[in-house]
């Protein structure tokens, strides 16, 4: 092969090279440095290799909030995926029922996520919140008090604000569905069922891959709606990841355990999705079993 | 197996059709013959479709009836209908394996799984997908999916008939020609009532006994592609068969001559007597291989300009200039093409005469 005059080419990468560098590879390299050294003052540091990692890979609060984390997340997809397919095989398919459908089921997306917790807290208030103060007509019901309440409040805020995503998501999976397809079940005999089992579920793999993985990672870093409803309480029972990560690292302000504990977090992250996504696309492709 | 009858269809995907135009479907009313190879040939947007699934049952006619062997079928759904459908694209159950596709409109319809087995085996021997069995569906190549697609029909082996919506629209040209025969031959071995869309002549014109010719809602002519190169009973069937299609000057009647801005074409008695007792604008229609070129004035040769010569490979065809109309020649192989000035001579038996567009008989 010729051989360039010049390599002045490279200068064309290099926007691509400071954007990456100053939002994603500058950072994460200052919390890798962090997370090998023990601080106690600006300048004031000593290097203690991976001692902040066994610390934290050891520390039983770590434990809970990771189990309270995967059960908090494995709830999310067991509702939300089946529920937002529900909700979507329910709307209209055309005319002015689907817009209004459309728009009235994203409003949830549109709010700020603290905002989201503020109404929460007042719709489920014992004394003055309208869902609160109905269901206390039957049963006692406090997510400040009761570790249960609590989770299924948060369980009903997480199911309200997202669901909708999942849900227009396989909107439009369904949409991109050609009619013919329809009309040869129907020639063929098919049970609504066997519409659903065959031909829309198989259709909708792509989106909702993408439903499931966003669904996945974002309740699995889940911060803003329980920190303002609950603030990880009653006790610790609502503390996910990033609520004690928050604790470690600014409430303590413990920099070096705070970064190792960054690091397992987007590991742990990290690998999940990647077994979801291998997983999601090997179901109904080529493969047998 | 059945012979379909629609009578008096029409349809319109408008709520309230208010005119003719409104109309997909303005009146339909003819009968298809158990056991029959049929082509529906039209433009796109002729409502070929539109037909197809009233026959089907897909859609529901905004009125008219539909019979199957004299059964009133109108309010039944395609799955009691027992029909079967290929459309322009394959659809397929991706998930499923060859076998699962060809057996799932039976086991909808609850039969026994060895009976199931034995008449999958049956059809994949036919349509040579024996070997593919036990593959994804999702994984073949897309002629082998329009057999699967056309499988699903024809396991069931009381289909009243198969329908086929285009269905060679995305296979590629050198196989298109393998499955049409693979059609031809199911339809000759099996003896189904098989309906063909298309708007390629070509299509139509190999695979069926009788053409149905369809234009704007209506059908025009149905014939053998003999009778259709023929007798095209609508200047649309002259047009719309052939390559080049039929050459049509608009005249008027003088005696035995058709007038053409004056050139004269003379007309045997018998059809210009009907022409002398019909209304409406007339036109004669020739063949382009019909009519005679000379490079010398003859008798009865009307005079013309050649515009230009295409080349079609195994024969020509000359464009020439009649009265400031296009007329398109085929020309006798062998023999010098012609340049400037010629004489055209219209052979009268050939000439067909046209009223408002229908042939005039």
């Amino acid at each position: 092969m010729e051989k360039w005059s010049n390599n002045k080419a490279w200068f064309l990468v290099l926007p691509v090279v400071i954007i990456v560098a100053f939002s994603a590879i500058i950072p994460l390299m200052t919390v890798i440095n962090y997370s090998v050294q023990d601080i106690w003052g600006p300048g004031q540091s000593v290097f203690v290799g991976t001692e902040w990692f066994e610390e934290m890979l050891g520390n039983k609060r770590l434990h809970d909030a990771l189990w309270r984390q995967f059960l908090f997340s494995g709830l999310v997809l067991l509702i939300e995926i089946p529920l937002g397919i529900l909700i979507a095989l329910a709307m209209p398919k055309r005319g002015w029922g689907a817009s209004a459908c459309l728009v009235t089921i994203a409003i949830p997306l549109l709010i700020p996520w603290n905002v989201i917790g503020t109404i929460w807290i007042i719709f489920t208030r014992p004394d003055i919140g309208l869902f609160g103060a109905a269901i206390n007509q039957f049963v006692e019901f406090d997510h400040t008090a009761r570790p249960l309440d609590a989770w299924i409040t948060l369980m009903l805020m997480e199911v309200w604000h997202w669901t909708p995503l999942v849900a227009l998501l396989a909107y439009a999976g369904l949409r991109a569905i050609p009619e013919a397809f329809y009309q040869a079940a129907r020639i063929d005999g098919a049970s609504a069922w066997s519409t659903f089992w065959y031909i829309q579920l198989p259709k909708m793999r792509g989106v909702l891959t993408i439903a499931v993985l966003l669904r996945f990672m974002d309740s699995f870093l889940i911060y803003a709606e329980p920190f303002v409803l609950t603030g990880g309480g009653p006790g610790n029972s609502t503390t996910f990841l990033s609520i004690y990560l928050v604790k470690i690292a600014l409430g303590q302000f413990d920099l070096g355990p705070g970064a190792a504990f960054s690091l397992i977090y987007f590991v742990i992250v990290l690998f999940f999705s990647f077994m979801f996504y291998q997983a999601l696309q090997r179901v109904g492709k080529g493969e047998k079993g | 197996m059945a012979r379909i009858e629609l009578s008096e269809i029409a349809h319109s995907y408008l709520r309230n059709p208010k005119e003719e135009a409104d109309y997909a479907l303005k009146r339909i009313h003819n009968t298809w013959e158990d056991g029959g190879a049929y082509a529906l040939l039209g433009p796109s947007g002729c409502g070929k479709t539109t037909l197809l699934n009233v026959i089907s049952g897909l859609l529901t006619p905004s009125s008219g009836r539909v019979f199957y062997n004299g059964k009133d079928v109108s309010g039944l759904p395609p799955e009691k209908r027992n029909i079967a459908q290929v459309f322009q694209f394959p659809v397929l159950y991706d998930t499923m394996t060859v076998f699962g596709n060809l057996a799932f409109p039976l086991q909808n319809r609850g039969l026994p799984s060895s009976k199931i087995t034995q008449r999958v085996h049956e059809v994949a021997e036919i349509l040579d997908l024996t070997s593919f069995l036990e593959k994804r569906a999702a994984g073949l190549a897309a002629d082998a999916k329009q057999k699967v697609s056309l499988g699903r029909g024809l396991v069931r082996s009381d289909v009243a008939a198969i329908l086929f919506d285009e269905p060679l629209t995305v296979i590629d040209p050198q196989l298109k020609w393998d499955l049409r025969r693979k059609i031809k031959e199911i339809h000759e071995q099996l003896k189904l009532t098989f309906i063909y869309v298309t708007h390629d002549q070509v299509e139509a014109l190999t695979f069926a006994d009788k053409v149905v010719v369809m234009y704007e809602g209506e059908i025009i002519q149905i014939g053998t592609p003999q009778e259709l190169f023929e007798n095209p009973e609508h200047t649309f069937v002259g047009y719309f068969i052939g390559s080049p299609g039929m050459n049509f000057l608009e005249c008027t009647l003088d005696g035995n001559m058709a007038r053409v801005d004056g050139a004269g074409i003379k007309l045997d008695e018998e059809t210009a007597a009907l022409g002398h007792n019909t209304r409406g604008k007339l036109e004669v229609g020739i063949r382009p291989m019909y009519l005679e070129l000379s490079s010398e004035p003859v008798e009865n040769g009307v005079p013309a300009q050649v515009q230009a010569i295409e080349d079609q490979g195994s024969y020509k065809i000359a464009a020439l200039t009649l009265a400031g109309k296009t007329l398109r020649a085929r020309l006798p192989q062998g023999k010098p093409v012609p340049d400037g000035k010629v004489w055209l001579v219209f052979p009268p038996q050939r000439i067909k005469l046209f009223a408002d567009g229908r042939l005039i008989k």
